[in-house]
């Protein structure tokens, strides 16, 4: 079992991506986004698909807008584009996981959260609030969702590190089938439970919405960067929780990775 | 010529927040509360996006592409049209790129048209602008206030400002029309025709230097050779140029090699320094690296013959570490001269030895003056303020969309930097051990280039930009300076060039790189040919931005995201395809050769022809003469007894020098690519600022490496030599306090410290009427260099890496500013665990504080006695056989895991030590001052070092105690919400946590 992580163009996570992969227990290939793009790399054989955080292509036109258009855009010599190689990837029964820069690609290209099936725009990430960018540790809660990546894990503190994590709701439709059908997988949270306002809310998102996944629950995408908590001494508290004796043995981060393997270790079994 | 054209306009919706209206709204606002606009009530602001384009026609075309490929379709409302805001009353201002500035978005704009119209890219269709409209009409003046000073910035941008509506024009390219051709120069006969020469090409060439040229083209040998090769008598205007950039003091360093007359009048003796930097810096670095390596302990690989200093780290992969300063572009241009800063370091970190190194992190020092610096400006002098916002957002794009954590700074305040910032950048990068080849393993760390070999230019095109930089950031900045030397960084760009590199280097494609920054080409290239004894560069090779540059300008400009690479012709094809398959341009330009000179053809032009030789060791030296004066010790004036020192702990914790750096912190991505384990803010609260960061070398094993800094130019004033010292162990206890060891420490074979200095200082050449003071400046220059030399082989710690940067003043309006003479001292370590780190935040209540190391009487210059306005007091200086000692101890209480936490003393003393425990912890704590002997404000203000604030677990106090013995005190018991502190038995402190974190927090700026 294979897991793709993607890299080039200003992606900039791959290294730990693929550790992260690694730890949790399966091969990781990292692959130049513009060997996929000539055709010298196809997702065939592959059963997870990662899209890496970074500034692909600076966030010109906005975040993941580039990548997007040539993801949407772009004939691969096969005649077809790298959208419809996602989108069959996943209808296969492929995990697709795009993180930050990753989620803002999904968006854009429309995988996310697609509940029309036809790839149209019905969410963004925008600008946060704050109008800065900001890496900074949140929490987090999971409820219930069609993706398997936050099984058992209802609650996780992540680092953010973004400026356009911000997630807009095209209308009131969208926003009621996303909350009916559990596709904000990953809220922001406070003490009291979903946070709205900052800086629990780093981004000011809506619904707190720090992840989305489809309707299949095969394609995920989330702001907070679980890759980069793959150890527990990667916590900005860990000194003062070692000291107390309560530092978890296994990270937040890599038990999300772990749910994504043994999910598609079911699948491709 | 222009006229009125469509132009597409995105700004956000109604219903949608635009943060960057918001953000300029504010500063609007606060540009017009300034005193010399009249009071008005701050208008409101709208921003458009603008894509100028020049597909000319149907706007339907152009909308349909805009609503695409540009806008957000959710947030996003497009405009096309020739006319905005035509239906308002008010004002707008309009910033363009000055043109051939780099204009990634406009890139990516064409890439998106062509995606859609199923064509190849053309460059500069498109052109990226920005309109901001007032809704209210406001005076021409201030208009031009606030393009010039809020907006954006006339070095950057063409700015135009008026009533509305705004009226779109065609946009222009870059037209030069110039048909490429060499000039001759004849050198004139006369002294002042010289001079006249090198100020009128601003060459910045001496006297003693231009005749040193001109005897060498006179030698009848070199003129034979000259004439049989088909080149003039006299020099061509490249060779002028290639002399002017090869000599000047950025690349030279004439200053640091002078030989110095010194009168020590401290010591009352003469003595004759020959070169600062092979007396104070190679020298001993060279013999701590002998004596390491005799014991088997050595870790040096690379030192002072590359761009970085490289360095072993284990078995499989070594370290480089570079610093360098961008002061000069970051004064007319703050955002953009601290990315290339940034750019420019990290190309020096991978582009050593023979490339293959992989980014691994930045660290940033910032010298400003004071956000609320209040003389008035000078012409050209940006205020300090818009300096801060500007390269902190330059820091923040450089480092973050390199992919590289910014891990460890620091931040100063001084008025005397409102001249000229201090920006230093950091960059190290992890480079496999060896290569692997057909004919087996080469190492990466040396290059191996041949007679032969190709040279490639790889990365950005070249334009005009840049030219000169090396020579104007060898001066003082003067008024109306600027064009030509401002450029845009394109991170993006580089980062493809890195991710290249590293790809090309393991795949065996690269025999030698070099980093293509200050002197271009002729720097790059120049450097390499020194490794075969020739090289032959053909200019009309060189991929460019538009056409009409002459060969010279070619040959010297400094345009960004190059590198330069060794390539023997038979990788040229796998290289040049996989730049290609990357997205970057590689063209081979030229070959190395063995014929000893450096020869420049454009076609058919002879361009230039010099011998290595005369060109790398045919300039002058420099004699200097330099003044030591003792240092200034006076007694502090300001009485413990008078002060509330309560009180004065708030204003210390609220000091621009002191407060928390965390804002501006968290613009930066500290944690990418996941290593990140002690990061500049740790604790439950994410509070805690932290001495050293600390990052593990891959995602499977334990090892580590700490980074740190040390800077602290106020001292300087009392005494320079305290004041390299001081910067110099700052960072040694930083790295001490979170858990390294000093070499000769460990029982292992090797174990990893070292350094890399930064100097900057003052113009320092007397001179009767610009510099009257130059002789002193040099004696304080001497009296650093000396305290960095004993440094060094005191602790063993070699400087594997450096630079000096001498001529930091600004000249305007009949005044100069200069900064304070400075020294940075950057230091790396290993972790042998990075899980037996230890952070500087209170641990749990209970835990017993200890004061390690001794506090003296030393308030000079200290934040406190700063605050009460005293000027007195001595300087700290570093005792260094009971330092040395010290750190000894420490590292066997980290060997035995004793402590629970620890954080260095340093500005603010004790009292801001404890505080930032406290605030990092949410726990207060009851303690003495543990130097009950000295003035009260002494104990707990003196910033005295070699100094730690650190807890134990209760259980093992005893175990702390006998280990640490006299060197340690018992402060007291980490508990409660408040910070209570002792001295001589009566409470002088007692603030809550919670005010102590909001007199922290105090936001900067």
């Amino acid at each position: 079992m294979t897991a793709l992580v993607i890299t080039g163009f200003g992606l900039n996570c791959e290294e730990e991506s693929a550790a992260a992969y690694r730890k949790a227990g399966t091969h990781a290939r990292i692959v130049h986004a513009s060997d996929l793009f000539a055709g010298l790399e196809t997702l065939r054989g592959a059963s997870i698909v990662h899209l890496s955080g970074g500034f692909s292509f600076g966030d010109d036109l906005g975040s993941g807008r580039v990548f997007a258009n040539r993801v949407r855009l772009e004939r691969l010599p096969s005649g077809s584009t790298l959208l419809r190689e996602l989108a069959a990837f996943a209808a296969d029964g492929g995990l697709i996981f795009g993180v930050c820069n990753g989620f803002q690609i999904l968006v854009r290209a429309g995988l996310l959260p697609n509940l029309g099936g036809d790839f149209t725009p019905e969410v963004t990430l925008t600008h946060n609030d704050s109008g800065r960018f900001e890496d900074r540790w949140v929490s987090c809660v999971a409820g219930r969702s069609p993706s398997p990546a936050f099984r058992d894990l209802p609650r996780l503190e992540l680092p953010v590190r973004h400026g356009e994590g911000k997630l807009v709701v095209r209308d009131d439709g969208i926003r009621a089938a996303l909350v009916a059908q559990g596709l904000v997988a990953l809220q922001y949270a406070d003490a009291g439970g979903v946070a709205l306002g900052y800086p629990a809310n780093p981004n000011g998102a809506e619904l707190g919405c720090a992840g989305l996944t489809d309707p299949t629950g095969r394609v995920l995408g989330t702001m907070p960067h679980p890759e980069a908590y793959l150890a527990p001494e990667l916590h900005p508290a860990w000194a003062t929780r070692a000291r107390r004796g309560d530092l978890p043995r296994v990270a937040d981060g890599l038990r999300v990775f772990q749910n994504l393997v043994a999910a598609a270790r079911t699948t491709t079994a | 010529m222009t006229g009125a054209a469509q132009v597409i306009a995105l700004h956000p919706r109604g219903d949608a927040t635009d943060p960057r209206a918001s953000a300029l709204r504010t500063a609007v606002a606060r540009h017009l509360r300034r005193g010399d606009e009249p009071a008005q009530p701050a208008p409101g602001v709208r921003v458009y996006r603008l894509f100028a384009t020049t597909h000319a026609g149907d706007p339907e075309a152009l909308r349909a592409f805009a609503r695409a490929a540009l806008a957000d379709p959710l947030v996003d409302e497009v405009l096309v049209a020739s006319h905005i805001g035509h239906d308002l009353a008010g004002s707008y201002v309009h910033l363009a790129r000055l043109p051939g500035l780099t204009d990634d978005e406009a890139r990516s704009a064409e890439l998106s048209w062509a995606l859609l119209a199923g064509e190849e890219p053309v460059e500069w269709t498109f052109f990226t602008q920005e309109l901001v409209v007032f809704d209210a009409v406001l005076p021409d003046a201030t208009l031009a206030g606030l393009a010039r000073d809020v907006l954006g910035n006339p070095n950057v941008h063409a700015l135009t400002w008026g009533p509305l509506p705004f009226v779109a024009e065609r946009p222009r390219s870059v037209a030069l029309t110039a048909k490429a051709h060499v000039d001759e120069v004849p050198l004139p006969d006369t002294d002042a025709g010289l001079l006249e020469l090198s100020r009128g090409r601003q060459l910045g060439l001496s006297l003693a230097e231009l005749r040193a040229i001109k005897a060498h083209l006179a030698d009848a040998d070199v003129r034979a050779r000259r004439l049989a090769a088909g080149f003039g008598a006299a020099p061509t205007d490249c060779e002028l140029e290639i002399f002017a950039q090869t000599w000047s003091e950025h690349c030279k360093h004439k200053e640091f090699n002078a030989t110095i007359e010194v009168d020590d009048r401290e010591r009352g003796q003469h003595r004759v320094v020959r070169s600062l930097f092979k007396s104070y810096v190679s020298g001993p670095t060279r013999e701590v690296c002998a004596s390491l390596e005799a014991r088997g302990q050595g870790f040096v690989v690379v030192v002072f013959d590359d761009n970085a200093g490289v360095v072993r780290v284990n078995p499989t992969h070594n370290l480089t570490l570079k610093v360098e300063t961008h002061n000069s572009p970051s004064a007319l241009d703050p955002y953009g001269g601290a990315i290339t800063g940034i750019l420019g370091c990290n190309r020096d970190a991978i582009g050593t030895g023979r490339g293959g190194g992989r980014l691994y992190f930045n660290t940033d020092v910032l010298c400003f003056g004071p956000p609320a610096y209040g003389a008035p400006l000078l012409p050209g002098q940006l205020h300090p303020a818009r300096v801060f916002e500007g390269v902190h957002a330059g820091v923040r794009d450089g480092g973050n969309k390199s992919g590289v954590p910014t891990v460890n700074g620091a931040l100063v305040f001084d008025d005397r930097f409102a001249g000229k910032p201090l920006v230093f950048c950091g960059s190290a990068a992890l480079v496999p051990a060896s290569i692997e080849l057909p004919e087996g393993p080469a190492p990466a760390w040396k290059k191996d280039v041949r007679p032969g070999d190709l040279v490639v230019t790889v990365g950005g095109r070249v334009g005009q930009d840049g030219i000169h930089g090396a020579t104007f950031s060898s001066h003082e900045l003067a008024e109306g300076q600027s064009r030509g030397v401002v450029q845009v960084g394109s991170p993006f760009t580089q980062k493809l060039v890195v991710d290249f590199l590293e790809e090309a280097a393991a795949r065996g494609l690269v025999s030698g790189v070099n980093d293509s920054g200050a002197g271009g080409l002729s720097s790059s290239a120049g450097e390499l040919a020194r490794l075969t004894g020739g090289v032959r560069i053909h200019t009309d090779r060189v991929p460019l931005k538009y056409p009409g540059l002459l060969p010279w300008e070619i040959f010297l400009s400094e345009s960004q995201e190059r590198m330069t690479l060794a390539v023997r012709p038979e990788h040229e094809r796998a290289l040049v395809e996989l730049a290609r398959s990357r997205g970057v341009l590689a063209q081979a330009i030229g070959e190395f050769t063995d014929t000893g000179l450096l020869e420049v053809l454009h076609g058919e032009l002879r361009v230039a022809r010099l011998g290595l030789e005369f060109l790398h060791e045919g300039a002058p030296p420099l004699s200097l003469s330099a003044v030591v004066l003792a240092p200034t010790r006076s007694p502090a004036r300001a009485r413990a007894h008078e002060a509330d020192l309560g009180a004065l702990l708030l204003e210390v914790l609220a000091s621009p020098n002191v407060c928390s750096r965390e804002a501006v912190v968290r613009g930066y991505d500290h944690e990418v690519k996941g290593k990140t384990v002690v990061k500049p803010y740790m604790g439950e609260r994410g509070r805690a600022p932290q001495d050293a960061a600390v990052l593990r070398v891959d995602h499977d094993g334990h090892e580590g490496i700490a980074v740190a800094s040390g800077i602290c130019p106020r001292y300087g004033d009392l005494d320079p030599f305290a004041m390299a010292q001081g910067a110099f162990d700052e960072a040694v206890r930083s790295l001490i306090s979170v858990g390294a060891r000093l070499p000769g420490e460990a029982e292992g074979p090797f174990e990893l410290f070292c350094g890399c200095d930064n100097f900057c200082v003052p113009d320092s050449v007397f001179h009767p009427e610009n510099n009257p003071d130059g002789r002193e400046k040099l004696g304080k220059l001497v009296r650093i260099a000396e305290g960095l030399a004993e440094m060094v082989r005191a602790f063993e710690v070699p400087m594997v890496s450096g630079k000096d940067s001498m001529k930091n003043d600004l000249r305007a309006g009949g005044r100069k500013i200069s900064v304070p003479p400075t020294l940075l001292v950057t230091m790396v370590a290993k972790i042998r665990d990075v899980r037996r780190a230890v952070t500087s935040e209170w641990k749990q209540p209970g835990d017993v504080v200890f004061l390690v190391g001794e506090t003296h009487d030393e308030l000079g210059r200290s934040i406190a006695l700063g605050l009460l306005g005293d000027d007195g007091g001595v300087a700290p200086v570093v005792r260094l056989a009971d330092t040395r000692a010290l750190y000894t101890l420490m590292t066997q209480a980290h060997a035995r895991g004793l402590l629970a936490s620890s954080h260095d003393l340093s500005d603010g003393g004790l009292g801001a030590a404890l505080a930032e425990a406290c605030i990092g912890s949410g726990l207060g704590a009851v303690v003495q001052s543990g130097a009950d002997e000295l003035p009260a404000l002494a104990a707990l203000f003196a910033e005295s070092h070699a100094r730690f604030v650190v807890t134990v677990p209760p259980e093992r106090e005893p175990e702390a105690a006998a280990l640490f013995g006299a060197r340690a005190r018992r402060l007291g018991v980490v508990g409660g919400s408040e910070l209570v502190v002792r001295w001589r038995d009566t409470e002088r402190v007692r603030l809550s946590v919670d005010a102590l974190t909001s007199a922290y927090e105090t936001r900067l700026a």
